[in-house]
């Protein structure tokens, strides 16, 4: 996938100014939320599932080699074929050479964030093969040549008319005349059109939420049906999944099920979750001949042994983004690579460089909302935080930025000279401002006042009026 | 080996500062697999039995599924049948070789024809029996195989799953007991199926949608 994340603040502007993109996010994101909140009251043990949910994946992450050992011995004592792929040139030339293999020509895809980072439908169709992504709001995304722009609802930037006026333009052997008004009926076509590619496809990809390392199987959660229908018509089952997803046990899974999906959607529970192992068995009168899965790494090695292994707890659930302001605003295009929102800003910068992705943990007020209702408890902000360290570290910020970064730093570090600069900066603004209590204009807050007044300080610190009210001075 | 996987377990373990064959750490992961031990089991799937069948139900009522208890397995053909005919569906289905299915009094059941096999591409009415049922979300455990073929879950419009009564349990935890019970340790089918509702997607304009792919009836018949 190309990477825009250096155009992050042109997009944003963008994307503020776009009327459908603002129409999309208007009602969606607060619909999440709120299903979320609803799903976690009906679950008085979540916040402690939380707690135990980052524990295990900590434990997981500390044994990672021994349990991925593991994996790959049941899986493949189960008939599975394990390719282990370093980058994502690697797991793409593995994926084309299996379907080559197979004599493929029709490819099926469930949803996977993975194939998205490693850009594998590109490669599959320069290859000569027909993909066709199968999760509904793949398939839109698909038909308009756009990517997802949220981890698990990929079409959520838009709306309903965009996807009657797409489907029209594509099913061109359908009546020109056809009621496509309501979102049933878009479903109904949707269905029809990927029912002929579910049944002719000779090859079907998935993701992989999870890897159990205790019986080597690999994990969909979905609610569509899609992945399995991609999984079970196709002669060759292939996984794309990375090298950080694997679980110990089911009983790890069970754990972990319970959070998804109430962080993901507020459902109790996705209506399918299907766990997968092997081939189809002797006795077996349906599944895939073949099964294999790509464990990539791309950076994921490494990123174990620095300040932001934390981030490789994710599940993927997306309540970051449906809970992050910024987020809302912008929607997840204007990010510019594959993860978006709270998540992207710490994942995108150590998969593709803080070089390129040093917009994205800048593009964070702190709020802590993230951090508050991940279910893997990931301190989303600190890692921003480092990751803007590792920005100035690396001299990459505007000198005027670097100059001004380093006089506060210097104020800052000095209590005594910083609460002087306050006294006089409180005292000079509180005077000129006595008139009308906030300022339209200031000398280097341009940034600020151009969109809101400053308002004006009273005159006197905080830590004024706190000596004086320590002292007993009536307020 | 491959030269790529060489490399990223040699990454993975030189950014956790271990060394390969670390009889300790191999022991740790080989403990926890083997044990297996629950972590928290919401007491809701902890309840007492006579309401587990209950919470089950509800749950797969809230996700748009139809559940309907019988007396025991003779019932279970004539119950499908009423079914369908309410839901103006045709007297057509396809099962597995599943013995539990094939031990029930189909035959009598007039108009009802019955096949075997593989889902086909047209269809209309698959039947399975689950492996075992969950309370706490409303979940049925299906085993795949020549028994009960998967495609039979996701082909057709309609699915109907058959589940033993004491078969339901309270958590996911109890659920994969019965599993090894019946399959042994570590050993899964080709596909172990969670499913808790007819098929559905918001991918359109946040809009909930029942018959997204998969089955847009989900009809569960607890029996016994």
């Amino acid at each position: 996938m190309r990477i825009e994340t250096p155009h992050f603040k042109d997009n944003a502007h963008e994307a503020l100014k776009d009327k459908q993109l603002q129409k999309a996010l208007g009602g969606l994101p607060g619909g999440l939320v709120a299903q979320r909140a609803a799903a976690r009251a009906k679950l008085p043990e979540f916040e402690t599932l939380r707690d135990i949910g980052r524990d295990l994946r900590n434990e997981t992450l500390e044994l990672l080699d021994v349990y991925l050992e593991t994996y790959e011995r049941n899986a493949t004592a189960a008939g599975a074929h394990v390719h282990w792929a370093e980058t994502a040139e690697d797991a793409r030339r593995i994926i084309v050479e299996l379907c080559k293999a197979e004599g493929a020509q029709l490819v099926t895809k469930g949803k996977s964030m993975i194939s998205e980072e490693i850009g594998l439908n590109d490669a599959l169709e320069e290859a000569g093969l027909e993909v066709v992504e199968t999760d509904l709001g793949e398939y839109i995304l698909q038909i308009r040549g756009e990517t997802p722009s949220h981890i698990i609802a990929p079409a959520i930037h838009l709306t309903q008319e965009q996807v009657e006026a797409d489907f029209r333009r594509v099913h061109d052997d359908l009546p020109a005349d056809r009621a496509l008004v309501e979102p049933a009926e878009l479903v109904g076509e949707a269905r029809r059109v990927l029912r002929q590619k579910f049944l002719a496809a000779d090859v079907g990809i998935t993701g992989a939420n999870f890897l159990i390392a205790e019986t080597g199987s690999s994990v969909i959660v979905t609610n569509e049906g899609n992945g399995d229908l991609t999984q079970s018509l196709a002669r060759v089952h292939i996984v794309i999944t990375s090298i950080d997803k694997v679980l110990a046990t089911r009983e790890d899974l069970a754990t972990i099920l319970r959070l998804l999906a109430r962080s993901a959607t507020g459902q109790e529970c996705t209506t399918y979750a299907t766990l997968s192992t092997g081939p189809r068995r002797p006795g077996d009168v349906d599944g895939p001949e073949a099964y294999h899965v790509v464990l990539l790494d791309n950076g994921r090695a490494e990123l174990l042994g620095t300040r932001f292994r934390e981030v490789l707890r994710c599940i993927r659930c997306g309540a970051c983004m449906n809970h992050c302001p910024v987020y809302g605003a912008v929607g997840g295009h204007t990010y510019g690579w594959v993860y978006p929102g709270p998540i992207g800003a710490v994942l995108t910068p150590a998969l593709i460089g803080i070089e390129k992705g040093a917009n994205l943990p800048n593009a964070s007020t702190f709020c802590g909302r993230c951090e508050s209702v991940c279910p893997m408890r990931i301190p989303l902000p600190k890692l921003m935080r480092h990751w803007r360290e590792a920005d100035f570290e690396a001299g990459q910020p505007p000198l005027t930025q670097r100059m001004a970064l380093k006089a506060w730093t210097a104020l800052a570090t000095r209590p005594r000279l910083y609460h002087l600069a306050m006294r006089f900066g409180a005292a000079v603004l509180g005077a000129a401002g006595t008139w009308r209590g906030r300022f339209g204009w200031l000398p280097l807050a341009g940034g600020w006042t151009k969109h809101r007044d400053l308002a004006a300080p009273q005159g006197r610190t905080f830590q004024q009026l706190w000596a004086e009210t320590q002292r007993g001075v009536p307020r | 080996m491959s030269v790529a996987r060489t490399a990223i377990l040699g990454r993975i373990r030189a950014s956790l500062k271990a060394k390969a064959g670390d009889e300790a750490r191999i022991a740790a992961a080989n403990t926890r697999i083997a044990t297996h031990a629950n972590q928290l089991v919401p007491e809701r799937a902890r309840g007492p039995e006579q309401g587990r069948v209950a919470l089950f139900r509800s749950f797969l009522e809230g996700q748009l599924a139809s559940v309907i208890e019988v007396a025991g397995d003779d019932a279970v053909p004539a119950a499908i049948n009423t079914y369908l005919q309410q839901m103006e569906l045709p007297a057509r289905l396809r099962m597995g070789a599943d013995a539990r299915l094939a031990a029930m009094p189909f035959a009598a059941e007039r108009g009802l024809v019955v096949e075997t096999g593989p889902a086909q591409a047209d269809d209309a009415v698959g039947l399975s029996h689950a492996l075992c049922g969950i309370a706490e979300t409303g979940t049925l455990v299906m085993a795949a195989g020549g028994d009960n073929p998967v495609t039979l879950a996701f082909l057709p419009t309609t699915h109907i799953i058959v589940v033993r009564r004491d078969t339901i349990v309270g958590s996911y935890e109890e659920a994969v007991s019965k599993v090894r019970d019946a399959l042994g340790a570590i050993s899964m089918p080709r596909t172990l199926n969670y499913i808790s509702g007819p098929s559905r997607t918001a991918d359109i304009g946040g809009k909930i949608v029942i018959g997204a792919h998969g089955p847009r009836n989900l009809a569960v018949i607890v029996t016994g």
